[in-house]
């Protein structure tokens, strides 16, 4: 497989640089201070039906073989 | 052909997440969830009401196989309403399971993957004509399904391993293709399945059984998915000629374009030319899209295809996904995994991100993280809701209603009854046993005549509603539509 997708932003854990689209318009118009809200409350919603421990979620999803 | 009958078959996931330790093993988490199953149809293989077929599988794998239908929206309907199936299923043994003693809760997903690389599928049926030239249908069919992810891949969050990085692919399934083209499914695991099981009148037609395609949660990208290939299919049915890009390599090539999201992979053709998943859909969109033009539109949806399908292929081509990052799965999620990296500080790598994949497939409408999207105006849908549920009970206007009704009808009156894609017997009188060859048949007067058998239906049964069906079941699509009107007469033995 050579051709890896190498797409994805850098990501910088927690750094106080957003690089995002929708990070980088905080500062902004209350039109994208409102998305960013947005986006605040879905992360949140997502954290409150997940499983909290992601790697147990992960490693427990085992099927057999199908069809 | 202007009418095709289609189906999908969908393989769904299931685990059951304890409060701490380990979840049921996969065969006894499916028994409690098949029991309603069980107790409606005394089997784990049944046909329902609503025409479709509701049955365990090979290795546990709850699967619904949609009934024949001759319409997209039908087709996605009666899909969807398999999704809702499942998740009253999960619901009811979730309380079971509690109630005997355990803990936790049970998870269906509608996905390709687990975490130990085992795969399960979603086959689509076409049904073509026995006229069709096979080798030349494969010709073209292939390098279309080979690249066909970038426009209706489901998207992976593929984990790092020996070989790659973590990273984000178009694909679920695309790395578990083995063949172009064989008979096989377990074993070798082809794009296109010879296996021949018309289930109509084999003389005039064939089934074309594809099982390269990602579930897709997206109703809008299925729409694109069978819109498209059903397009592509007329084409060859009606002889068109079309550009060469029989591939060297399918197997190597599908799995080349699943991991290079940016669209830039090169794959080799039988002629020696070189072209992107976009080159090889854009020229087949095109050839597509003067037929339309010569011939017109064969149903009401197909502008709406033929504008997404382009849609989608800008998107790749230009890199900008937002083009289409709430009607295609892989970018719908693509988005999603990005917010939740970029915004957390998370690695590809991250488990996180791998759950936030598998979640998207989650068919609980509450914890589900794709019904969560549509419901923030994240993801478009092209059904109403007042759909699903009507396809959870209703058969679709094609043979399908010949089957639901005669199990409907013998189910009120007592009567035991084995139905499968074609056949119609009540066990009472098997040498009346009908075969019901054409699939688009939605009233076959032999099968009327037996049922009228079992007595005055307009007299005796009450069609019960909706609400009536589903307030005592587990699910509606699990509860009978007929009520036998008290004081009516047994039916009569048959005459021997």
């Amino acid at each position: 497989m050579s051709a890896q997708p190498q797409k994805q932003p850098h990501r910088h854990g927690g750094g106080d640089q957003p690089e995002s689209a929708d990070a980088a318009q905080v500062q902004g118009n209350p039109q994208s201070t409102e998305r960013a809200a947005e986006l605040d409350s879905l992360l949140d919603e997502i954290d409150t039906v997940l499983e909290s421990n992601a790697e147990e979620f992960v490693k427990g999803f085992v099927q057999k073989g199908g069809q | 052909m202007d009418r095709r009958v289609f189906g999908v078959e969908s393989e769904f996931g299931l685990t059951h997440r304890p409060e701490t330790g380990r979840g049921l093993p996969p065969d006894e988490l499916a028994r409690y969830l098949f029991r309603p199953v069980v107790e409606f149809g005394r089997s784990s293989n049944i046909f329902i009401p609503n025409g479709s077929r509701l049955y365990l599988d090979v290795g546990s794998h709850p699967e619904y196989a949609t009934a024949e239908c001759d319409d997209l929206i039908d087709l996605i309907a009666a899909d969807r309403a398999g999704e809702r199936v499942m998740h009253d299923l999960a619901l009811a043994a979730e309380e079971r399971i509690h109630r005997d003693g355990f803990t936790g809760q049970v998870y269906v997903l509608k996905n390709n993957v687990d975490s130990a690389g085992n795969s399960y599928g979603s086959h689509e049926n076409y049904l073509i004509p026995r006229t069709t030239h096979f080798r030349r249908l494969s010709g073209i069919l292939l390098p279309f399904l080979v690249t066909r992810q970038i426009i209706a891949g489901a998207g992976r969050v593929v984990p790092a391993d020996e070989s790659s990085q973590a990273h984000f692919a178009f694909s679920q399934r695309a790395d578990h293709m083995w063949e172009g083209i064989s008979s096989a499914t377990t074993r070798s695991r082809p794009i296109i399945n010879t296996r021949d099981e018309p289930h109509a009148d084999a003389a005039s037609h064939r089934r074309l059984h594809v099982i390269v395609g990602d579930s897709n949660m997206s109703t809008t990208t299925s729409l694109l998915r069978y819109g498209s290939t059903d397009l592509v299919l007329r084409m060859i049915e009606a002889g068109v000629p079309i550009d060469d890009f029989e591939l060297e390599n399918p197997i190597a090539a599908i799995r080349q374009i699943s991991h290079d999201i940016t669209g830039g992979a090169r794959v080799r053709t039988r002629a020696g030319d070189e072209f992107t998943a976009v080159q090889i859909q854009r020229g087949i969109l095109q050839r597509v899209s003067r037929f339309v033009s010569e011939r017109g539109a064969h149903h009401e949806h197909v502008d709406r295809v033929l504008q997404l399908w382009e849609r989608a292929l800008e998107a790749v081509e230009s890199g900008d996904h937002s083009l289409i990052d709430q009607d295609i799965d892989w970018a719908i999620k693509k988005r999603l995994v990005q917010d939740v990296a970029t915004q957390k500080g998370l690695d590809l790598s991250h488990p996180r991100l791998e759950q936030i994949d598998m979640a998207y497939h989650d068919v609980n409408p509450h914890r589900g993280l794709f019904h969560l999207l549509a419901r923030r105006g994240r993801a478009t849908s092209i059904l109403t809701e007042e759909q699903i549920s009507q396809a959870m009970t209703t058969p679709p206007p094609t043979r399908a209603a010949v089957r639901g009704e005669f199990l409907s009808t013998a189910r009120a009156y007592g009567a035991e009854c084995t139905v499968d894609w074609v056949h119609h017997k009540l066990t009472g009188r098997p040498l009346e046993a009908i075969m019901v060859k054409d699939p688009f048949a939605q009233q076959d007067d032999r099968v009327d005549t037996l049922l009228n058998k079992l007595g005055d239906r307009q007299s005796q049964l009450r069609e019960r509603s909706f609400d009536e069906r589903s307030d005592n079941a587990v699910t509606v699509a699990l509860s009978d539509k007929y009520a036998l009107i008290t004081g009516a007469e047994p039916p009569e033995p048959p005459l021997i």
